[in-house]
């Protein structure tokens, strides 16, 4: 059978953001409203042009500020008139949302999705309780957590470190390796004014900082921050229509493995090995052709895994790769990585930070950190047994 | 109070968080192929037959990966400690996310031989594991 490739059918047409920043002490509706009307308006829309939303993972309490909004909330405010809407977890992790909302467009469900994520995890720290960290509470833990959480595994910091451990230990890996990842994220971030953290950071800093889990130190994790990011997902052959365009060339979303931390074959594999072969399936376009990479950064190794995964080096090689630093993942270098700051330094909006940048990068928008001439990026986000990539490409 | 959340239990989880009283690890196994798996399902991953049921596993494994977690995530946590991921003999790939005990966060490596430590919580029997006491 012919593969069909229904993402071509549909476009990102506009974004938007709210401020993103530690402690803004403000509600997600507030946010999101603000993201969503800034990207209606970056597509040239209004909100009558609005006929669907979707949004990653729904509003999910049990993490105090990892979504605080969802999609009835954002509707309701904007007395939106939809014909599809969608909210969830359970998907190829951050960017499912994305996905349900080009599969939703492509079936013809809807013609303009606002897709958005909302985070006030800094804001829900202030006022006495920790963001990411399952069991808290006095309830009994199930589902996945409960082969993790009641061996103090609480944290994804703890889930991601000991794949790093893993992947040391088979390819010799070394922490000034990995730090490339923070050190570079930092660079780039002193070029975005927009960035949460833009202090210079050296390796020393890096090697110096407190451990989190071993190997993952504090420079190694990203920080709850509070923000919105508003994507629209519109009609491909509405593009005439529309200000500017940028084009979905593919997608990944596989998961082959097992749907676990834990229990993956390979502990030096992740999800991200099923996704990225999925989406290199579907289009022509290999590695060399990427421009910008805007890959989860949410632990620096998951970004390693996600570089591994998508054939940017063989199988194992990631410190050889790394070691090169600017030359190799800077603006100027050969694959230039996560140029806003990623999570680590511009802030953790989840997945949707690197959408809004890959974007601006393939508009020729993003100024002082621009690209030249980017004309396909590559976004990608996830980690373990989460994981969703897609291709994107300027309008040509 | 200290840490310690506790797993809801449930009839395909139960005879592995309460093996522990009888100091048994007690994993699932297909009564049909002999696979073992985990978490435990009430079909068998492989031939997809419901006759599936916990047997008793040796209680030993290896370290596959491991962290030492210095981070205190809630204030009633103690750090540092070692997190670790061990493979049991039974069956390649079966693996537990565990919490080793008896020995110094330094001492714990890729590959170290280990064995079940129970602890009691409540109505749960965490299996912990420490390195595997020698015996002649």
């Amino acid at each position: 059978m012919k593969t069909v490739i229904g993402e071509r059918s549909a476009v990102i047409s506009g974004i938007g953001r709210s401020p993103v920043g530690r402690k803004l002490g403000r509600t997600g509706i507030s946010l999101t409203v603000e993201a969503v009307l800034a990207a209606i308006e970056d597509a040239g829309l209004t909100r009558d042009d609005i006929d669907g939303v979707a949004s990653y993972p729904g509003l999910f309490d049990a993490s105090p500020g990892m979504s605080p909004t969802g999609v009835p909330e954002l509707k309701d405010a904007l007395r939106l008139k939809l014909n599809w809407f969608s909210g969830g977890a359970e998907g190829p992790a951050q960017l499912g949302a994305v996905f349900h909302a080009i599969a939703a467009v492509a079936a013809g469900y809807a013609n303009n999705v606002v897709v958005f994520r909302t985070v006030t995890e800094s804001t829900a720290q202030t006022v006495g309780r920790r963001a990411s960290v399952v069991g808290s509470g006095s309830a009994r833990v199930g589902g996945a957590m409960q082969w993790m959480v009641p061996f103090h595994a609480v944290s994804a910091a703890n889930w991601v470190a000991m794949y790093a451990q893993r992947y040391m230990h088979d390819f010799g890996l070394k922490r000034e390796q990995l730090a490339q990842i923070a050190l570079n994220a930092r660079r780039h971030a002193g070029l975005n004014p927009q960035a949460v953290f833009r202090d210079p950071m050296s390796l020393d800093d890096y090697m110096s900082a407190r451990m989190i889990s071993q190997p993952l130190c504090l420079f190694d994790c990203d920080i709850p921050c509070d923000g919105s990011v508003a994507v629209i997902v519109s009609r491909a052959d509405s593009a005439a229509d529309l200000r500017r365009v940028v084009r979905i060339e593919a997608i990944g979303s596989a998961i082959h493995g097992r749907d676990s931390w834990d229990q993956r074959a390979d502990l030096t594999t992740m999800a991200s090995h099923d996704a990225a072969p999925m989406m290199w399936s579907r289009t022509n376009l290999t590695p060399t052709d990427v421009d910008s990479a805007h890959i989860y950064d949410g632990f620096s190794y998951l970004t390693l895994a996600w570089l591994e995964a998508l054939g940017f080096f063989p199988k194992g090689e990631a410190g050889a790769f790394l070691e090169a630093g600017e030359s190799r993942i800077g603006l100027g270098g050969e694959l230039p990585l996560n140029t806003d700051g990623g999570q680590l330094s511009a802030g953790r909006m989840h997945g949707y930070g690197y959408v809004h940048e890959a974007c601006l990068q393939l508009r020729g928008e993003a100024g002082a950190r621009q690209v030249v001439g980017a004309e396909v990026s590559v976004v990608a986000a996830g980690g373990g047994p989460l994981a969703g990539c897609m291709l994107l490409t300027t309008d040509r | 109070m200290t840490f310690q959340p506790l797993p809801a239990v449930t009839d395909d989880t139960a005879p592995f968080w309460e093996g522990g009283a009888v100091g048994e690890l007690r994993i699932h196994r297909c009564q049909e192929c002999r696979v073992w798996f985990h978490p435990p399902s009430p079909v068998c991953p492989e031939c997809l037959t419901f006759k599936v049921g916990p047997e008793v596993a040796s209680g030993r494994a290896t370290v596959a990966t491991f962290t030492i977690n210095e981070q205190p995530w809630s204030p009633d946590m103690t750090v540092p400690f070692v997190l670790a991921i061990v493979e049991l003999p039974e069956q390649t790939g079966v693996r537990l996310t565990t919490r080793m005990v008896e020995c110094a966060p330094d001492q714990v490596y890729i590959g170290m031989a280990v064995e079940v430590a129970f602890e009691a919580a409540e109505d749960i029997w965490l299996p912990l594991f420490r390195p595997l006491q020698e015996t002649l």
